[in-house]
């Protein structure tokens, strides 16, 4: 958008714009879901496209269907684009810039993020961005999930903003050095086609938008968005008492030392504002779980927006909001730092605040999710030579909320991604699922249980045996209720050797485990937090969960005493 | 129809609050419809009450055609029978686990009941490998006594489903055949023989919901079918499908999960009938009811069909359905102004029921119908449908006031009109992003509004979407009780495959493909009618290695006397490079190519009636019945008023105007023309292109 504010605009073009405007960046997300080569992107959606300010690098408008993850974290992306272009001193139309530099943009460095000036009559009018999470760019560890880096070099490649296009023309030597670093050349140049056809397809859109409507009725648009977002958040936040609510929680370790570390917010409502203060939280520690400073501020709008889900996709709503983290902390790691797990962190920063919160209105907010992405690998080679990885997230129980119990299997806040199916991995990889089933008793207890995770049990079939790898989190501390409710059951990660079944000494990390033929790897994920007292569950509902086999008798008798024997289900 | 003698076709559509019935005499070719209002529980009153209106002695019917949503509202609603499950050691929670995805994306809140409890899934020792191998043949004992369990349990309806069936069927062929003996009804199935293709879910989901249909919809089916002939009907009953083809109704009865988008499938068939009939091969049908706006596409004649659709949170049903986009922005679609200032529509609607504020019903927030109203566009005095007496113009004005204008600091009209805006905006974005995302650009398209509301928004979509023409369709409101007459029979067959084309099986494949077409010609065979033509059309789905999403790839093979022609490497080969270039407009250099499904389609077409009987007959021009005061952007318009049915061929009305009905009101807003073609639709154009 041009740099001179234009508010004035009418109410109904308003709404027509903003309709208009999300549309466009629902068509970039879509365009790359359809052509992306990577199952991360085109079947779990983990990428994202937007509009950014031409001067802030502000979150304009953000497409829906993307990772919720990047609705706050994008516009980092676009803000070190605008500092790379203002030191050089040369951005052109038809630039496109790329880079994964987690500690500049946030995220890992499997996000790969081409941002692109949108000009309008040799002015420039905003950016347009596009990210998208990579099957692979290099590091030690296939996937780039590795546990036991302590910096980023170990996890991947980082390429720091580079032009990919100058004024419209392609840099055959960036893409050349992409593909040099990255052992699935072809999917990754099936995803950088896919991204920039995005950009291409959005740049379309804004020419065709403003010819219908000029640039200063969009830009006064744009302008006008911010306001009504901020609006928005500050007539919420109006609503609620004002007071100061904490609350803490803790990684099991950071896959290197085995300590937990601890995540800690202040929660502060005055007025129409709102503080996320993360003091006291564990320093800088060795390994992955540190995140950089934009991915923590993207994860308070990601929190922020799940206990208000009507608020717009638009950094106005952040304007009330202040997020403070103190320096030296592993929520705002400095440069290398290992960040290849912030997935875990983030999760962990969700749950704090959702508690924290429920102390300001306990109705707005859901007890905990299970709280762990555990990312499985389990990867080998044939008999005929050829390597295969075998990597997917695993999905766990939500948290109960004042309205229900919690979904059961479920796939993590920060992300909308779906789990392949069982028999497409049985048929791309040598391995059989002796189950993939719901977990009994892995519900936190609660007027509202939580939901259930899952168990999947998965069996080498490739007679030269296999390598798994673990990235998890919760196998020492468990999701939590809410307002009463009880916590769930932790995660459980089991694999089978000569001498019987064994377990990770980093309880839910762990890399290089050697599996033979015929045998397995059992992953038991936690279900969700409870919410509301336990002792005001339905003895009905208690006794429909033992009756379905949700939950074992005994433990049923445990927690709730055994009244709910007599009811009827 | 020569199997019968000539008589008369029916179709019928049974909606929510009227049953439509369409009856076409063969013998002349003429048509007449009716309308009656449904009747609850049991909808065969209504139906045959309707035909009745038409054709008193049931004998003289050679077929009926029946678009239903008796299925979709039983999954809805959550009636379907008790419903039991047998399935693989280690997977009894496939259904209730879904592909691990959440109702909403923002909030973490709801939960989810599969229509199959834990209790009513039980587990057998078997197991078949991706590639087919069986590791653990079944047990057929463990196998027979989960079936007497489930009996014992009431179930009323079970189904087998067992890992990697789509590729080797084995274990489960002898399962249900096992269950087949002792279970005392039909409704039993397997997931290989509804849905042999991989991803375990989809299937599951799929043969799940079919049983849970069975038992309610071969009831219902069965009592229509058996009143049908209480009261003489002999001839052929049919049931249109969600891909927009018609079956027998034993094979509803089979495959009920086929019918859950019957009733809208067959209104767009009719749209595209119509359309192409009138000469516009491409078109979007806007179907504008009161919660919902859906958009559906016709490319060159024929309608989009998409893979697999989710009826609702976690019941996903895999078939090939008629592709319709909803947005929720239907005549009763609530007008807000948010926190933030912000002007919305919907999704909360008010729906028939209270409906509209202007229905006095007990609604006070403002609808999209309450705008229309209040603009002049719809007439107060005399409510379509019948039900009400007159509407309160007063009461809607109040509610758009307080919800809307003085929020916004807008008078009560401009209020109005902000509303109409919003709301064609987004029905504007509906159209613009089903053409788009399928690679079309809209301005190609002719609109084609039918429901009781889309004509009044005709010419918004043509100003805001860049639209040529619209055309209205003579009998708007009973356009799927139409489609019902028009739509071919029609199966359609999957089998995963799942192979490179260099390792490619060619007898195998087109083994597939004569077990599809034997199959599909053996149900036109059995059907009484007779057709014009049969059809059978092959399509592999394929990707490059890789990559997830597959590309449809149609394969022209011949079929000579029954008989497929064995399909070469190099003609598939050849089939899927042209279709990925036309899908990414490049192709992946040294990528190797993939089949994963074989998908067949066996059409029988039925003889077409001419629609210019349908075209009104007098000549006589017709001058306004009345004028009333409509408001326009920023002022009132004296318009004039016409009785649409009776307006000759050929005539043309330049708008300001509306043309009346007994069930549609069409809208020819100023600088726009009505011109009544040969088949009595209703071109909308701009007034100035042609003299």
């Amino acid at each position: 958008m041009s740099t001179e504010a234009k508010p004035q605009i009418d109410p109904i073009t308003l709404s027509v714009l903003s309709g208009r405007m999300e549309q466009i960046a629902d068509e970039m997300d879509a365009t790359l879901f359809r052509a992306a080569f990577n199952p991360i992107i085109a079947e779990a959606h983990d990428a994202s496209h937007g509009l950014y300010h031409a001067v802030s690098g502000d979150t304009l408008v953000q497409g829906k269907s993307g990772l919720p993850i990047f609705v706050g974290v994008m516009s980092f992306a676009v803000q070190a684009v605008i500092e790379k272009a203002a030191a050089d001193g040369d951005l052109a139309d038809g630039d496109i810039y790329i880079f994964n530099d987690a500690h500049i943009g946030g995220t890992h460095l499997s996000d790969m993020r081409l941002v692109r000036p949108y000009f309008r009559d040799g002015k420039l009018f905003c950016y347009l961005a596009s990210v998208g999470h990579w099957h692979d760019v290099g590091g030690n560890v296939p996937g780039n999930y590795n546990p036991a880096a302590t910096e980023v070099f170990q996890e991947a490649f980082v390429l720091p903003p580079v032009k990919l296009a100058s004024a419209g023309k392609t840099n055959q030597d960036i893409i050349d050095i992409l593909l040099r670093n990255t052992r699935l050349p072809q999917s990754a140049m099936g995803d950088l086609n896919g991204q920039m056809g995005a950009l291409d397809l959005g740049i379309r859109r804004m020419d065709e938008l403003l010819d219908e409507y000029g640039a200063e009725t969009v830009s006064g648009a744009l302008e006008a968005l911010g306001h009504r977002a901020e609006a928005l958040m500050r007539s919420e936040l109006e609503g609620l008492p004002d007071g100061r609510w904490e609350a803490e929680d803790f990684l099991d370790n950071d896959g290197i030392v085995d300590e937990p570390l601890k995540i800690k917010v202040a929660l502060e409502i005055k007025d129409d504002t709102m503080t996320l203060d993360f003091t006291g939280s564990a320093p800088q520690c060795a390994g992955p779980v540190n995140i950089a400073l934009p991915t923590t501020v993207a994860t308070a709008y990601v929190a922020i927006k799940h206990i208000f889900p009507s608020l717009p996709a638009n950094a106005g709503v952040m304007r009330p909001i202040n997020v403070v983290v103190p320096e030296g902390s592993l929520l705002s790691a400095e440069f290398p730092a290992p960040t290849g797990g912030y997935t875990e962190t983030i999760l962990r920063m969700i749950d704090v605040v959702f508690c924290a919160f429920a102390g300001a209105a306990p109705d707005r907010v859901v007890a905990n999710a299970y709280g762990t992405i555990n990312a499985l690998s389990i990867a080998g080679k044939r008999s005929n030579g050829q390597p295969w990885v075998m990597f997917s997230f695993y999905g766990g129980g939500h948290g109960g909320s004042p309205e229900s119990d919690g979904l059961n299997h479920g796939n993590a806040p920060i992300s909308t991604a779906t789990i392949p199916p069982m028999e497409i991995l049985e048929a791309a990889y040598p391995v059989m699922f002796r189950q993939w089933a719901l977990r009994p008793d892995s519900a936190g207890t609660g007027a509202h249980r939580g939901g259930v995770g899952a168990t999947y049990e998965i069996e080498v079939l490739e007679k030269n045996g296999a390598e798994a790898f673990l990235f998890g989190e919760r196998g020492r501390f468990a999701p939590k209720g809410i307002a009463g409710g009880g916590d769930a059951a932790m995660n459980v990660f089991h694999f089978e050797q000569d001498d019987g079944w064994d377990s990770p000494p980093l309880a839910s990390k762990m890399r290089g485990i050697k599996l033979k033929q015929g045998q397995a790897v059992r992953l038991e994920t936690p279900g969700g937090g409870g919410y509301g007292a336990t002792a005001d569950r339905a003895a009905s509902a208690i006794a429909r969960d033992v009756a379905r086999g949700l939950m074992t008798d005994t433990k049923a008798d445990e927690t709730y005493g055994t009244a709910w024997r007599e009811a009827d289900q | 129809m020569s199997a019968v003698s000539k008589g008369r076709m029916i179709g019928v559509d049974v909606g929510g609050t009227f049953t439509d019935v369409f009856v076409l005499n063969e013998a002349d070719g003429t048509a007449a419809v009716a309308k009656v209002p449904t009747t609850r529980p049991d909808q065969s009153g209504g139906f045959l009450d309707g035909i009745r209106r038409e054709v008193a002695d049931l004998s003289e019917i050679s077929v009926v055609v029946h678009g239903t949503t008796a299925g979709t509202n039983a999954l809805l609603e959550r009636k379907g029978a008790k419903t039991g499950v047998i399935c693989t050691e280690g997977l009894r929670d496939v259904l209730e686990m879904r592909r691990r995805d959440r109702p909403r994306t923002w909030g973490l809140r709801g939960d989810f009941e599969p229509v199959v409890d834990r209790r009513n899934r039980l587990e057998v020792p078997e197991r078949t490998l991706a590639s087919g191998d069986i590791r653990t043949p079944v047990d057929l004992e463990a196998v027979r006594n989960a079936a007497q369990q489930l009996m014992e349990d009431g179930c009323a309806a079970v189904s087998i489903l067992f890992a990697n069936a789509y590729a080797n069927p084995e274990n489960e062929a002898h399962a249900v055949a096992a269950v087949r003996e002792i279970w005392p009804n039909p409704h039993v199935s397997a997931s290989s023989e509804i849905l042999p293709e991989i991803r375990e879910f989809e299937r599951f989901s799929t043969t799940a919901l079919n049983a849970y249909l069975q038992p309610e919809v071969s009831g219902y089916l069965g009592r229509l079918e058996a009143a049908l002939k209480k009261g003489g009907f002999d001839g052929e009953f049919m049931i249109v499908q969600s891909n927009g083809g018609v079956m027998a109704v034993d094979t509803a009865c089979r495959l009920p999960v086929r019918t859950a988008l019957s009733g809208p499938a067959a209104g767009v068939i009719a749209a595209a009938y119509i359309a192409s009939t009138a000469g516009f091969d491409n078109v979007i049908t806007g179907d504008m009811g009161g919660t919902s706006f859906d958009v559906s596409l016709i490319s060159e004649g024929k309608s989009m069909l998409s893979p697999q659709t989710a009826i609702d949170f976690g019941m996903v049903v895999r078939a090939p359905m008629i592709e319709i986009t909803t947005i929720g922005a239907g005549g009763g679609s609530i007008a807000w102004v948010d926190k933030g200032g912000l002007l919305n529509i919907g999704p909360e609607s008010a729906g028939s029921d209270p409906g509209p504020v202007a229905y006095g019903l007990g609604n006070d927030r403002p609808t999209v119908t309450d705008a229309n109203v209040v603009l002049g566009r719809i007439d107060p005095e005399n409510p379509i449908g019948g039900k009400l007496e007159r509407l309160d113009v007063e009461a809607a004005k109040k509610a758009i006031d307080v919800h809307v204008g003085q929020p916004l600091g807008l008078d009560t009209l401009a209020a109005a009109e902000a509303i109409l805006k919003v709301a064609n905006s987004r029905m504007a974005g509906a159209i613009r992003l089903v053409s788009i995302e399928r690679g079309f650009d809209p301005k190609r398209f002719a609109f084609m509004p039918f429901g009781g509301g889309g004509a009044l928004h005709a010419g918004a979509m043509l100003a805001e979407v860049g639209i040529a023409s619209a055309i209205v369709p003579r009998y708007p409101g009973v356009t799927s009780a139409m489609g019902c007459v028009i739509a071919d029979m029609r199966q359609d067959f999957v089998q995963t495959v799942n192979t490179l084309v260099s390792t490619l099986d060619e007898a195998a494949l087109a083994q597939f493909m004569q077990d599809h077409t034997d199959g599909g010609m053996a149900l036109l065979d059995a059907a009484r009618t007779t057709f014009e033509a049969r059809e059978v059309g092959f399509e592999l789905d394929m990707a490059y290695v890789g990559q997830t999403h597959t590309v449809s790839v149609p394969l022209s093979v011949e079929v000579k006397d029954g008989k497929v022609t064995l399909p070469t490497k190099a003609e598939v080969e050849a089939a899927f490079d042209t279709a990925y270039q036309a899908t990414f407009g490049r192709l992946l250099k040294n990528g190797t190519r993939r089949i994963i499904n074989l998908r067949s389609a066996v059409t029988g077409k039925r003889p077409k009636f001419d629609l210019s009987t349908l075209a009104p007959t007098s000549t006589v021009a017709v001058s306004p019945k009345a004028t009333r005061a409509v408001h326009f952007g920023t002022e009132w318009h004296e318009t004039a008023i016409y009785d649409r049915l009776n307006l000759p061929v050929g005539t043309i009305i330049n708008g300001p105007a509306i043309l009346e009905q007994p069930d549609t009101t069409v809208l020819i807003e100023p600088g726009l023309k009505g011109r009544v073609d040969d088949f009595g639709n209703t071109i909308i154009e701009p007034a100035k292109d042609t003299a």
